[in-house]
This record gives structure tokens, sequence and C-alpha cells, in this order.
């Protein structure tokens, strides 16, 4: 093999530094995705496109002169709204139905939110520059950009103030009753209705913070909000709901893959391989589940 | 009744035959309802009859759009040569290696995904509800990733499939000749679900989509079965592609080949539209979707996508039942259902 990466060893730090600082964005997005599939029972495609929309809401800070790093306090307060907007007018619908439909319903928004995106910024790959330099390491052989590990503190930061809200928070604690059992918090006099709005409203808000950071550190296109989607459920179903530092780990292990695939692979098959590896984690599961089904038999 | 059937099945068909004479303007757009009603067809198979919703069916399609160009080409010139001269530097197929090419490829087209579906299907069609849906998605647009990384196939820029030889017609008798292709496939696949769906393979099916777990406790081999109605999808699907690949006449992977975000969604919509789990719900449903787009697309123009994601939000999660559901519900007895009217009444007064 004469890859590049087996001829210098120290490509494989540079490759697992960028991978795991990648990961924590990745299971930022995974938790929210985990919180409304664990409350709502529905599985969100328009995950990604939000994720976007959160980045393009830093990206015209930036491009209005107000530094793209405050995106992470601007970007979750609009996203909020956005994602409130989203469960009135359409999501409402498709809680407590057949999965299929809120995937299908969700593949439509996030259509549509793509094509709006088209319309309002255009379809060129933008990225919002933070000026925050680079850092280097071992002899200059490795270099981490400082926006990056800035996005993965922030992740972080944003995570346990989550966890800690939903632990103490009376709305915290009403939502994690209503996924446990939305009948018995309604009778407990829990405004359900109110509560999956929230929780929506979280998720996108967290998609608006991991979205900021990705303007800065990565690039913003309109068509790339599926990726993010695959991305995040792959997470949520390799850690399983409720298991947030399975989610944190999975994240980061998905971000080492990727930037692995992309060194041994080449960067035009780098998204294939996210989505070939989704097929095979799927078919691994089922092969081990079908073994576990049969020895209960 | 069995009379009026057979006027209204041979009206249909002297209407098919007779389109492309009575409205010569829309031959091609015609073809193309064709091919939509086929994949609208293909995709209940597994979405209305077995109760697997796939997104990613649109891989069959993609692959015997590329293998039937690919053969085309392959049988008689440099493939390689071909994809890298992007267009400008065309060989030229005589008549004769145009239609040999062309047939040896559909037929391949048709028999490569089919193999496809079957080496994939053991893993994959044990995949339930959602997780079955998200993984095919994934196939699905892993499939256009990859293809736009291969170099042989044209890679991201695409491959031009051959053009319509010289010296035998113009491209009228082209486009008549892709018409009858794509409305003979057509017919042939209607056929061929409607005997399949009254034998015993339709009845396992329906089985499986109602509980899966009984059907096989009763002694179904359900995951063969499966797999049956996954190639017999594939195969059609196929055919389709390399038809659709040659009358386009431009193979590019992400936006006409493995096209999830179009005509990945568009078969799924269709059948909804039309109403899942029935005969005639995803021909209808192709009729109306298309005539839908193409009536209103020019004037959306720029704005078509949008308008597409507010379609399939409004069809899925406020008239999930589709025409046929409603008709069937509006006319019960028309769908051979025995109604009792005091117990239809006494529902009504509880609702």
């Amino acid at each position: 093999m004469d890859l590049l990466i087996f001829k210098a060893p120290i490509l494989m730090v540079q490759a697992s530094m960028d991978g795991i600082l990648l990961g924590v964005l990745f299971a930022l997005i995974a938790y929210g995705m985990a919180l409304q599939w664990g409350v709502m029972n529905i599985i969100n495609i328009a995950q990604g496109e939000l994720v976007i929309m959160g980045g393009y809401i830093a990206y015209f800070m930036y491009t209005a002169g107000i530094h793209p790093a405050l995106g992470i306090i601007v970007s979750p307060i609009i996203m909020y709204f956005v994602g409130w907007f989203l469960y009135k007018t359409v999501i409402y619908k498709v809680v407590d139905r057949d999965l299929f439909i809120s995937i299908l319903a969700t593949f439509g928004i996030s259509i549509l939110t793509q094509q709006l995106m088209n319309f309002v910024f255009g379809a060129d790959v933008v990225v919002a520059q933070s000026n925050f330099g680079t850092t280097m390491l071992f002899d200059n052989s490795v270099t981490l950009p400082n926006a990056k590990i800035f996005s993965a503190l922030v992740s972080i930061i944003f995570a346990i103030a989550l966890v800690m809200y939903m632990k103490k928070s009376r709305l915290g604690r009403a939502i994690r009753a209503t996924a446990q059992n939305s009948r018995a918090a309604k009778i407990l006099g829990v405004d359900t209705e109110k509560v999956y709005a929230a929780t929506f409203g979280i998720n996108a808000a967290l998609c608006g913070v991991a979205g900021s950071l990705i303007a800065i550190t990565f690039t913003l296109h309109p068509y790339v909000g599926l990726p993010y989607t695959v991305r995040s459920f792959m997470i949520v179903i390799v850690a399983g709901l409720g298991n947030l530092p399975g989610v944190a780990l999975s994240g980061m292990g998905l971000g080492v893959f990727e930037e692995f695939a992309d060194y041994i692979l080449g960067t035009e098959f780098r998204i294939g391989s996210v989505f070939m590896l989704l097929v095979f984690i799927l078919v691994y599961r089922r092969f081990k589940l079908s073994r576990k089904r049969e020895y209960l038999k | 009744m069995k009379g009026n059937k057979l006027i209204i099945y041979g009206l249909l068909l002297a209407f098919g035959l007779a389109a492309p004479f009575i409205f010569p303007a829309y031959k091609l757009q015609i073809s193309f309802m064709w091919i939509l009603v086929i994949l609208a067809l293909t995709w209940d198979v597994q979405g209305g009859q077995m109760g697997y919703n796939s997104f990613g069916n649109i891989l069959f399609f993609g692959i015997g759009m590329y293998i039937c160009a690919g053969i085309q080409i392959g049988m008689f010139f440099p493939l390689a040569e071909w994809t890298s001269s992007g267009g400008e530097k065309t060989f030229l197929h005589t008549p004769s290696q145009y239609f040999q090419g062309f047939f040896v490829g559909l037929v391949l087209a048709g028999i490569v995904p089919a193999i496809v579906a079957a080496l994939i299907g053991y893993g994959i069609l044990g995949l339930r509800g959602h997780y079955f849906a998200i993984c095919t998605l994934g196939l699905g647009i892993a499939a256009g990733e990859i293809a736009g990384g291969i170099e042989l196939i044209g890679a991201g820029q695409g491959m031009t499939a051959p053009p319509w030889p010289k010296g035998i017609g113009d491209t009228e008798l082209r486009s008549e000749f892709f018409y009858f292709l794509c409305f003979i496939l057509m017919v042939v696949t209607f056929i061929f679900l409607k005997w399949a769906y009254q034998t015993r393979f339709g009845l396992i099916l329906n089985a499986i989509r109602d509980n899966e777990d009984k059907a096989e406790a009763m002694g179904i081999y359900t995951m063969r079965y499966k797999i049956i109605g996954w190639i017999v999808s594939a195969f059609f699907l196929g055919i389709a592609g390399g038809l659709m690949g040659n009358m386009v006449g431009y193979i590019e992977p992400t936006e006409i080949a493995f096209a999830g975000a179009t005509y990945g969604v568009f078969m799924v919509l269709m059948a909804i539209l039309g109403g899942k789990g029935t005969l005639w719900g995803p021909v209808i449903g192709a009729v109306a979707f298309h005539i839908f787009k193409e009536g209103f697309w020019t004037f959306f123009l720029g704005w078509q996508y949008v308008a597409l994601g507010a379609l399939i939000v409004v069809i899925v999660v406020f008239f999930p039942e589709g025409i046929m559901g409603w008709l069937r519900e509006k006319y019960p007895e028309k769908f051979g259902e025995i109604v009792d009217e005091a117990d239809r009444k006494a529902q009504v007064e509880l609702k």
C-alpha cells in the first residue's frame, strides 16, 4: 500500500485529532435526534437541513460584519422558533403515527428548506472566517485550527448544559415524563402538546448551535444536509436511545472513521463511505439481533 | 361487469397505442409518464403490497441505466475512451450495431439489478420498518456517490448514451421507437403484477405486510418471498432505467441515474397519491402526478422543488390514503366489500 497515510504515520495522529473534534459536533446533532426520537417517536430527515439553516444564520451575521462565533448564541434562539413553527404546521400531525409517515413528511420538509436556502443564500459553497488561528503540535507536523477546538468545546458545554436542564428544570422533567409514558404524563397534568413543541424547538436549537459551529469550521452549502441527518441517525442507532456517553463515543468514532476514509479512499468517496457505513451497521445489527431472537426461542 | 372491464382495458390500450399520433408534440412526455407508471408500480410491490417502505429502489433504476448504456458502447468501442472524451469524440454506431447493443443492453439491464437485489436482499430485507427505510435511503445515495467516483463510467461528469444511428429515419422515428418500448414495458409490468397479485405469491406478500411474524409462524418462508418480490421490482426497474438512459441520452450519477431526491421520492409519492397496496393506485397516482408536475412546473419555474416539498408534506400528512383509498371509503360496494347498512349507520352514530 503506497498510500500517503501509511508513509507518514503522523498523518494518522492528524486524522484522529480531526476526527475526534468533528465527532463531538456530530454527537451534538445526534443528541437532538435522540431527544426527538425518544420523546415524540419521529425520525426527522430534515435534521441536516436545520443544521445548515443554523449555519447560514451565522454566515449571515458574518456578512453583516458581526463575528460568526456569536452565532452560537443567536442561531439557537432563531432556530428554536423555526422548530416550534415546523411543529405547529406539520409535525403535530405525524407524532404518534407510523414512523414512515414522519420520515416521508420530514423528507418533504427537507427538500423544501433546501430549495428555500438555495434561493435565499445562493448555491455557492460558503465559509465564515473566524480568524482564530491554528495550533501546531509535534514539531508543526499536526495542525489543528483553533476554530475546531473551539467548536468541540462549545459542543461539550451545550451538551452538558442541556443534560443538566433536562435533569433539573420543570420542563426537562415534563419532557422526560412524556418520553416514558405520554398518556400517564397527560393524566398527571403535563401539557404534552407544549412538551412536544418545546422538544422539537430544543432539537432545532441544538441544530442551530451545531450549524453555526460548522459555518466557522467547515463549509456550508444548501444541499449537504442529508449526510448530517444520516450521521446522526447512525450515531443514535449505534449508541441507543438515551445513552449519552454512547452518543459521544460513537460520534467521535464516526468522525475518526470519516477522516481515515478520506485519506485512504479519497475525498470523492467520503460521503459515499458514510452512507455505506450506515448500510453495513444496519445489516450487522440485523444479523446480531436475529441471532438473539433465535436464542430466545 | 366482465364485459365492461374488457371495454375499459381495450380503450386504454387503444389510447396508449394511438397517443403518439394524436399528440405528436407530447410523445416524449407521455413516454416519461409510462416510465413513471413503471416506477410507481414496482415500488408498490414493496411499499404497498409487502409493507416495506423502500427509498432505495432507485438503486436498480440507476444500475440498469449504467449497465445498458455501458454495454451498448462497450460491445463495439472502448468504453473508457468514450467516457473520457466526454461527448467530443463520439464513435458512431451503425444501425445493426445500435440495435444489437440496445437489445443485449436492455436484457442485461434487467438481469444485473435482479442479481444485485438477490445478493443484497438477504441482508437488507431482514430489517424492519423505519430501519429498512433509512437503510435503503442510504443505499440509494451511496450508489450515486460511488458512481460519481468511478472513472470508467464518467465519474461525476456522467456519460452520454449512444446517439441514434444515422440513415434510418429522423428524430420522430426515434421518439416513436422509445415511446412504444416504454408503453410495452409498462403494459408487461402491469399484466405481470396483476397476474402475480392473484397468485399465492401476492397473498404471501400481503400476509407479510399484515403480520410478518404470524406469516412466518404459519410456515411461510417470508424471506424467500421478500427477496423474490425485490427481484421482480429490480428487473422491471432496471429495464426502465436502461430505456430512460437512452431516451434522455445523457447519464449523470446523482441527478439522473441515482436521483434519490427526484425519481426516488417520486415513486413513493406517486404510489401514495394513487393509493398504495392497490393495483390501479400507482397507475392513477403516476398519471395524476405527471400531469400535475408538467402542468404546474412551468408556473413554478425555479420554485418547482419548493412546490414538490410542499406537495410531499400535504399528500403524506393530510391525504395518506390516496385516491384509491378515498374512493374505497366512499364506494365500498364497488370494491367488492360487503356493506352492512345498519352496521355503517351504527358506526356513524358512535362517532
